[in-house]
């Protein structure tokens, strides 16, 4: 099972490889040149952070519409603060968006826990408030990069040991979060509740806890983010990160997180986000036209849950054939490899109890 | 706050009813300048770009002896105009400018205020030619096509590669410039090839990212245009942070704001726009004239605008600016917008 999935990152890696590949065959810069790596790893930091948090989300069967108001809320209040108390440090001003990001996202977590509302229409109305307070706020005001510090906006940019900081912040995250939803009790869990929310309230898990959790972390990944945004455009309107949400949800689609919930990573999640993103750079760089872009990234999306579809019924056709064959109780995953504490039909093989 | 100005203007109205009450013993046909009263009003109160409109207007305001009172909504929503209008309509006022939130939205009222006699001088963005006398047009489509051409050549030495980084691909205004522009190209400017044109659909990071492919796919390239200021302050922060900074020209329209970061750190040398102060000083002007009716709006009317000469009033009763305004290190401190 483990190595069905493996399997998955491992295909959009390759993919990610041979368009790689191929641009750079055809335009050697595109790989080889010292802006042309840079960007290859800067441009998809954000993205990355903002599929690692929805990634969460989506894996509990929830999603989160939010992401891309509060990433431009945050934006702005970065740029704000820079403007309006000029001593603060930047460290600070980070923190700041970062709990303001999490505060977001546990307003979007409580109702959805605690009302029990689909989070597809609560995270809709709070793209809609989020995004009215930031207009609000900036009406047809402006952060420019004049007004933040050089040294902020430096970080967009910077690189350290030939990698751009703001990849080497996205890789912290990727591979804190990743390490959490793998090992830890809580990281579990929510797999759990995404495979089969009644099963796991029967069996006693905090799913409201858990629940609350995944989205205040997908906010405060939409908070920081937000301060990644600011960095490296260095211009923040009150539309910034308009419509990026549906580029995550897209980003963890090709990723190979479920959809509807219980299986995929958050490593998946942020390949998917770098395939997108590079596959949007390599484009125009082959010379496709600038109106067949948008298409072959829809295409890829489609595909990518046709393949996703495809995978899930040979898997449980399989499974069902196995159970009418061998004795009872051997559909389980035979993974004993992880640790005890993991509750039963929790593991990322879960999805096929939730399909079958 | 939108409450609160909207009580002010109600508080100026009434004051403002008082004083016609108290003055209606005069002949009321002075037609002179000493008392005229102009309402500005712009389509958002805290805009930059605004404040620098009123301040022309008052300028242009004391060199006539006239009085500029600016009101306004918070935000520039299609309707939010109106009850300002009524209270200047209420008010009697001799002339408003105003800058339109929408073509139509505001016609009614602009309609009523004529007709209790008040001139309506619209600038910056224009409503349907019935409702107002004049429309003070910032800058023509060839205007803008012409400066920017000429920004661009100068920039890359008059030949070479050079691509343009529109806004969406359906945008009305930007591709009406890139059409003449590319007229203009294969007319004048022989040793310049066109070689792509991309849209950053007037968002930061689409447009940041076509200006990294283009770049990529261009080797060649020695200029970059941008006529829509979200695509040239994204274009030069990303050549500001590349190797091409200062191998490539960046250049179109801009806000001083925007662009005084890459102005300064020289990856930009000039860019265009209109200027807004001069802006606000001509339709100030045209209002005046109106008002003392030294014009009617006619084609053909001419016109005296203080220090920036004499103007013409067109076709639809437009009276244009001028060519657009370049701003470069020497002049880019002087503007706040």
């Amino acid at each position: 099972m483990r190595t069905v999935l493996r399997r998955r990152e491992a295909g959009i890696a390759l993919v990610l490889l041979v368009v790689i590949g191929v641009t750079t065959a055809i335009q050697p810069g595109f790989l080889l040149s010292g802006g042309g790596w840079r960007d290859l790893l800067l441009t998809p930091s954000i993205l990355v952070v903002l599929a690692v948090g929805q990634a969460v989300v989506v894996i509990t069967r929830n999603v989160d519409l939010s992401v891309g108001s509060v990433l431009g809320l945050t934006a702005y209040l970065t740029g704000r603060l820079f403007i309006d108390v000029p001593d603060l440090p930047i460290v600070v001003v980070a923190l700041v968006a970062v709990i303001t990001g999490t505060l977001l996202g546990l307003v979007n977590g409580a109702i959805v826990a605690l009302a029990r509302v689909p989070a597809l229409v609560i995270t809709l109305g709070t793209l809609y408030v989020y995004r009215g307070v930031t207009l609000t706020w900036a009406g047809s005001d402006r952060i420019d990069a004049g007004d933040m510090p050089r040294t902020f906006l430096a970080l967009g940019t910077r690189q350290v040991l030939g990698i751009p900081v703001l990849t080497i912040v996205a890789a912290i995250v990727l591979a804190a979060v990743g390490y959490y939803m793998y090992t830890s009790r809580g990281g579990r869990q929510l797999y759990a509740i995404g495979s089969d929310p009644d099963a796991a309230t029967l069996q006693g898990l905090p799913v409201r806890r858990r629940l609350l959790w995944a989205f205040a972390l997908n906010g405060a990944l939409a908070g920081l983010a937000g301060v990644m945004f600011a960095a490296r455009y260095g211009t923040v309107s009150s539309g910034a990160g308009t419509g990026m949400e549906l580029q995550v949800v897209g980003a963890v689609v090709v990723g190979g997180v479920a959809i509807f919930g219980g299986s995929g990573t958050v490593a998946g999640a942020a390949l998917g986000a770098m395939l997108l993103l590079t596959i949007n750079r390599a484009l125009p760089v082959v010379g496709i036209p600038d109106f067949w872009q948008r298409a072959v990234v829809g295409a890829l999306i489609i595909g990518a849950i046709a393949l996703d579809r495809v995978l899930a019924n040979r898997r449980s056709r399989r499974l069902a054939a196995e159970r009418d064959a061998g004795p009872p109780g051997s559909a389980g995953p035979p993974d004993g490899s992880r640790p005890e504490q993991t509750p039963p039909g929790a593991g990322p093989s879960d999805r096929e109890e939730a399909t079958a | 706050m939108k409450f609160t100005s909207v009580l002010a203007a109600g508080t100026a109205a009434v004051l403002a009813l008082g004083l016609t009450a108290c003055g209606s013993s005069d002949d009321g046909g002075g037609g002179g300048t000493e008392d005229v009263t102009i309402t500005m009003l712009p389509k958002n109160l805290g805009n930059p770009y605004f404040e620098a409109s009123t301040a022309g207007a008052e300028e242009a305001a004391g060199e006539l002896g006239a009085t500029v009172e600016e009101v306004g909504p918070d935000t520039a929503s299609p309707d939010a105009q109106v009850p300002f209008i009524n209270t200047a309509a209420q008010q009697g006022v001799a002339a408003l400018v105003v800058s339109a939130n929408d073509p139509t939205a505001i016609g009614d009222a602009l309609q009523e205020a004529r007709d209790a006699g008040t001139k309506v001088v619209t600038f910056d963005s224009d409503t349907e030619p019935q409702f107002r006398d004049l429309f003070v047009n910032q800058a023509s489509a060839e205007g803008i096509a012409d400066k920017q051409l000429e920004l661009i050549s100068d920039q890359i030495g008059g030949e070479g590669e050079i691509a343009i980084l529109s806004a969406s691909a359906n945008a009305t205004n930007q591709n009406a410039w890139i059409a003449l522009m590319e007229e203009k190209l294969a007319s004048d400017y022989p040793d310049i090839e066109l070689v792509e044109t991309v849209y950053g659909d007037d968002d930061d990071q689409t447009s940041f990212d076509k200006t990294a492919a283009l770049l990529q796919s261009h080797p060649d390239l020695k200029g970059i245009v941008s006529p829509t200021t979200v695509g040239i302050a994204a274009a030069a922060r990303y050549v500001s942070t590349s190797e091409y900074k200062g191998k490539v020209a960046v250049t179109g329209l801009g806000t001083p704001n925007q662009m005084r970061e890459y102005v300064e750190d020289g990856t930009v040398e000039a860019f265009a726009l209109w200027n807004p102060t001069d802006l606000g000083y001509l339709a100030t002007q045209a209002a005046a004239a109106l008002a003392a009716g030294d014009i009617t709006g006619e084609e053909g009317d001419t016109f005296e605008a203080g220090r920036l000469g004499e103007f013409t009033v067109g076709a639809d009763g437009e009276v244009l600016l001028g060519e657009p305004f370049v701003f470069d290190e020497s002049n880019i401190a002087d503007f706040d917008f």
